[in-house]
């Protein structure tokens, strides 16, 4: 009997063995335990977009600039930076933790303008960063290390999806204020104050200071000098997210006049800065890292604690973006072919912008799209539901985030008028 | 009031602190044997000329641009580097359970390793996993296991400082009692600081060990290549651990094999039970680099990828890292015969029994200061020499100053 019963036992088991035998696998791997993460939302779109073969397909989830026939966009003078940097026949030796001197200091010259007072008085310390996401978690380090206050983070709604899991992952908790007023794809103005006149005093509030992600919607200069106030009554240490710069205007001096602003407040902000856009640096993963101290000393104490953050992550940063970015900034005639080709794409940017609205008017639409010039810089919320956003992909192959965000890099004069013609067929 | 009222000054990091002294030190004869960086006979960096090539063919190439890597970097390298390390005939390569992360440096690649691990090693969370590191070892992988949220960071025995080489009875010792799932920062070859590897046979017996007693093996692999000027010979231990059926990470750095230290070059490959594993522990991995650097800088990732993928020039670069190796073996051989010349107290045959950049040389900390001080010969509390500092033109003033250090100094 007992045999028997023992073989029906081995036969149930034999019965269930497949996944008896994945678990087996799972069991003696160490990362049996790992779970699949979750796909990428916007690497989704990029790779429905290149299965398509519809030859109308539009790209409107890349992130990255587009010149008018639709291609990757190297600068001129960063060609020309490459060109005199392998003249020199430099060495290869690690750089101080805290990145290129040459471009640090650029660096928050070009954010805080030539003139500032902060500069002259040495009370910044800026560091070369890993790009605009190495900046923002060294950021969120510093700050869950050394932070007197709240350890949260008051993010605008929505804000770039990147930014909840980074500051998470460097030890803050996240929290947020109204932003973006979905009735008129505008600024919540109202809604904004009056969530960051109830933030608890000393947390931290990040600002997008320019060309605001993913909405594309920016307050107003007497919309941010009010903000700058409210903030200051809530004695909060403004965070600020500089991705932007020359890119949204096309001016680098106007781009940067929140941050100035706040600084000549008396606010001591600290700062995210990202040459990936404005230079078209991406890969190179250039960025910087500011805090504005009280004085010299405070600058070298602050200074000191962010090497010891960086070390432990990878030891000094890449030499490459950062050489590129110095050469351009600190050569005058560089910079100012710099000056022309950010404003010429900034310019390419907010023609689409014209065109699209011209072309949907001529469609007929009978909606208001004041909105989609009024935002500026790279991404506009067009304000489409998820419904016409899923027809847009599926009938017309232009691809966009379900939040209705396009990116206007993706957007050509030559398809322009079939993106109008697209969007107005959802939405009559 | 500022928010930053109460931040601590924070100390230097030592090697770097180091070299800034050596910098302001005005002595013609000063020689710095600090930070590991590899030195020409000139005293010179090199930049290897396999590396010069492929920098111009970069530039040169308009198809080229700027855009993002993929998250995990630049597949061709990943590959590339993978394949250096394990063998261009890996069976675990052809099984499909290799995978890799681009990383900045192998600073970044232990990091994002040490990441992974705290998240997902062992049941989810692991902050009190305990990590064993070297007594002693490279100093920052206390940091990045640290900051990656391991609180049970503990020394293994390695380095025996009467016998001046590997204390194998302590490192036995060590694994058979430490808790089972334990991790283990292990060093592939020329390990930092000693210059001393276990032999051949030392590792089987290690890895028997850990097999047994369910120990993760993290290798940390600066050197390949560098230690003995052969890159097969270099992978010996990885290769041995993945024959015997290990899942093991892998930090590699390409900084000093290629010359590439401000590149910030890295990989960290993986090695797992089968494809699925695999699979899923990439796409944790990802999650983790898209909020430290959401993507790795691209020039030296080519640099290496076009060498490595090119059979004439990874040919040359096999020459350029020998031409290091032998530079290094040769000082290793001429400093020894000088010191015994010299009669220096002591024996001097660790100096070329260790292997790779570094050797520990036993001097104590007093006569460390006085190289330093009084002779203006930099180097680390430790004891520990860069052999690349050493040239044809100083090793003479170098023998001499150690020489003076162990008969004045006790």
């Amino acid at each position: 009997m007992a045999l028997l019963k023992s073989n029906k036992v081995i036969f149930c088991l034999g019965n269930i063995s497949p996944s008896l035998g994945v678990l087996s696998t799972r069991n003696s791997s160490w990362w049996g335990g790992v779970q699949m993460g979750p796909p990428d939302p916007i690497l989704g779109v990029t790779e429905a977009f290149r299965r398509d073969t519809n030859p109308k397909k539009m790209n409107l989830g890349v992130g990255a600039y587009r010149d008018d026939q639709g291609k990757p966009f190297v600068l001129s003078c960063v060609r020309k930076a490459e060109a005199l940097i392998a003249a020199k026949q430099l060495d290869k030796e690690y750089l101080p933790i805290g990145g290129l001197g040459d471009f640090t200091k650029a660096c928050a010259q070009l954010a805080l303008g030539a003139d500032s007072e902060v500069l002259k008085s040495s009370r910044s310390i800026t560091v070369q960063t890993i790009s605009g996401t190495g900046s923002l978690r060294i950021g969120g380090n510093f700050l869950a290390r050394f932070h007197a206050g709240p350890h949260d983070v008051y993010l605008p709604k929505p804000s770039w999806g990147n930014h909840t899991p980074i500051f998470r992952d460097a030890g803050m908790q996240l929290k947020a204020y109204r932003y973006y007023e979905p009735s008129t794809c505008g600024f919540d103005f109202k809604g904004a104050l009056e969530d960051i006149s109830k933030i608890p005093e000393k947390s931290v509030i990040l600002l997008h200071a320019c060309a605001h992600n993913p909405t594309g919607v920016d307050p107003r200069p007497e919309q941010w000098k009010e903000i700058s106030q409210v903030v200051k009554e809530r004695n909060l240490l403004p965070f600020f997210d500089m991705a932007y710069q020359g890119f949204a205007s096309g001016d680098i001096d106007r781009d940067a006049w929140a941050v100035r602003h706040f600084i000549e407040q008396g606010h001591n902000i600290v700062l995210s800065q990202s040459f990936a856009k404005n230079m078209g640096l991406y890969g190179e993963r250039v960025g910087g890292f500011t805090v504005v101290c009280s004085d010299a000393e405070e600058a070298k104490r602050v200074e000191s604690q962010i090497k010891i953050l960086i070390r432990p992550i990878y030891s000094n940063p890449p030499v490459n973006g950062a050489r590129i970015a110095s050469t351009i900034l600190n050569t005058p005639e560089l910079r100012s072919v710099w000056l022309q080709e950010v404003d010429s794409m900034a310019k390419r940017i907010i023609s689409m912008r014209e065109q699209l609205v011209a072309g949907l008017k001529k469609q007929g639409s009978s909606h208001n799209w004041q909105h989609v010039t009024d935002q500026i810089g790279m991404f506009c919320f067009t304000g489409l539901k998820p419904e016409q956003v899923e027809r847009l992909i599926k009938e017309f192959s232009v691809y966009m985030t379900k939040d209705g965000r396009i990116s206007m890099a993706g957007v050509t004069s030559g398809n322009v008028g079939y993106l109008a013609e697209a969007i107005h067929a959802v939405t009559k | 009031m500022s928010v930053f009222g109460e931040v601590p000054q924070a100390p230097p990091v030592a090697v770097f602190k180091l070299t800034a002294d050596f910098r302001e030190d005005s002595h013609p004869q000063k020689v710095n044997l600090g930070v590991g960086a590899y030195r020409t006979d000139d005293c010179q960096p090199w930049v290897l000329p396999v590396v010069k090539k492929v920098e111009r063919l970069i530039v040169e190439d308009g198809s080229l641009n700027h855009e993002y890597l993929p998250i995990l970097g630049l597949p061709e390298f990943r590959a590339a580097a993978s394949k250096v390390a394990l063998g261009d005939d890996s069976a675990a390569i052809q099984e499909g359970r290799v995978g890799a992360v681009q990383c900045l440096g192998g600073t970044g690649a232990l990091r994002i390793g040490a990441d992974f691990l705290r998240r997902w090693y062992n049941g989810s969370n692991n902050t009190a996993t305990p990590v064993y590191v070297s007594a002693p070892t490279w100093e920052n992988h206390n940091g990045v296991f640290g900051d990656a949220g391991f609180k049970d960071i503990r020394p293994y025995h390695y380095w025996d400082a009467a016998k001046r080489g590997l204390d194998l009875t302590g490192l036995l010792d060590d694994l058979e009692k430490a808790p089972e799932h334990s991790i283990f920062v292990l060093h592939a070859c020329a390990h930092n600081p000693t210059g001393t590897d276990p032999t051949q046979e030392e590792w089987k017996t290690i890895a028997e060990i850990m097999k047994r007693r369910k120990l993760f093996a993290f290798f940390d692999s600066a050197y390949q290549g560098f230690a003995s000027g052969d890159l097969d010979k270099d992978a010996w231990a990885i290769r041995f651990f993945v024959s015997e059926g290990f899942e093991l990470f892998i930090a590699q750095s390409f900084s000093k094999n290629f010359g590439l230290y401000n590149e910030r070059v890295g990989n960290l490959t993986v090695v797992a039970k089968d494809g699925d594993n695999l699979t899923r522990t990439l796409s944790q991995m990802e999650k983790i680099v898209r909020t430290t650097w959401s993507n790795p800088p691209s020039q030296g990732a080519r640099i290496v990828s076009r060498t490595l993928t090119s059979p004439e020039l990874f040919a040359e670069w096999k020459g350029n890292v020998k031409t290091m190796a032998d530079r290094v073996l040769l000082m290793r051989s001429q400093l020894r015969s000088k010191l015994e010349a010299l009669g220096t107290p002591g024996t001097w045959d660790h100096i070329t029994q260790q292997i790779g950049m570094f050797s520990f040389t036993g001097l104590n900390p007093k006569q460390v200061e006085y190289l330093i001080t009084e002779k203006h010969v930099y180097l680390m509390a430790s004891g520990r020499i860069n052999m690349c500092g050493l040239t044809t033109k100083n090793i003479d003033y170098i023998a001499q100053s150690i020489h003076e250090a162990v008969t004045k100094v006790q």
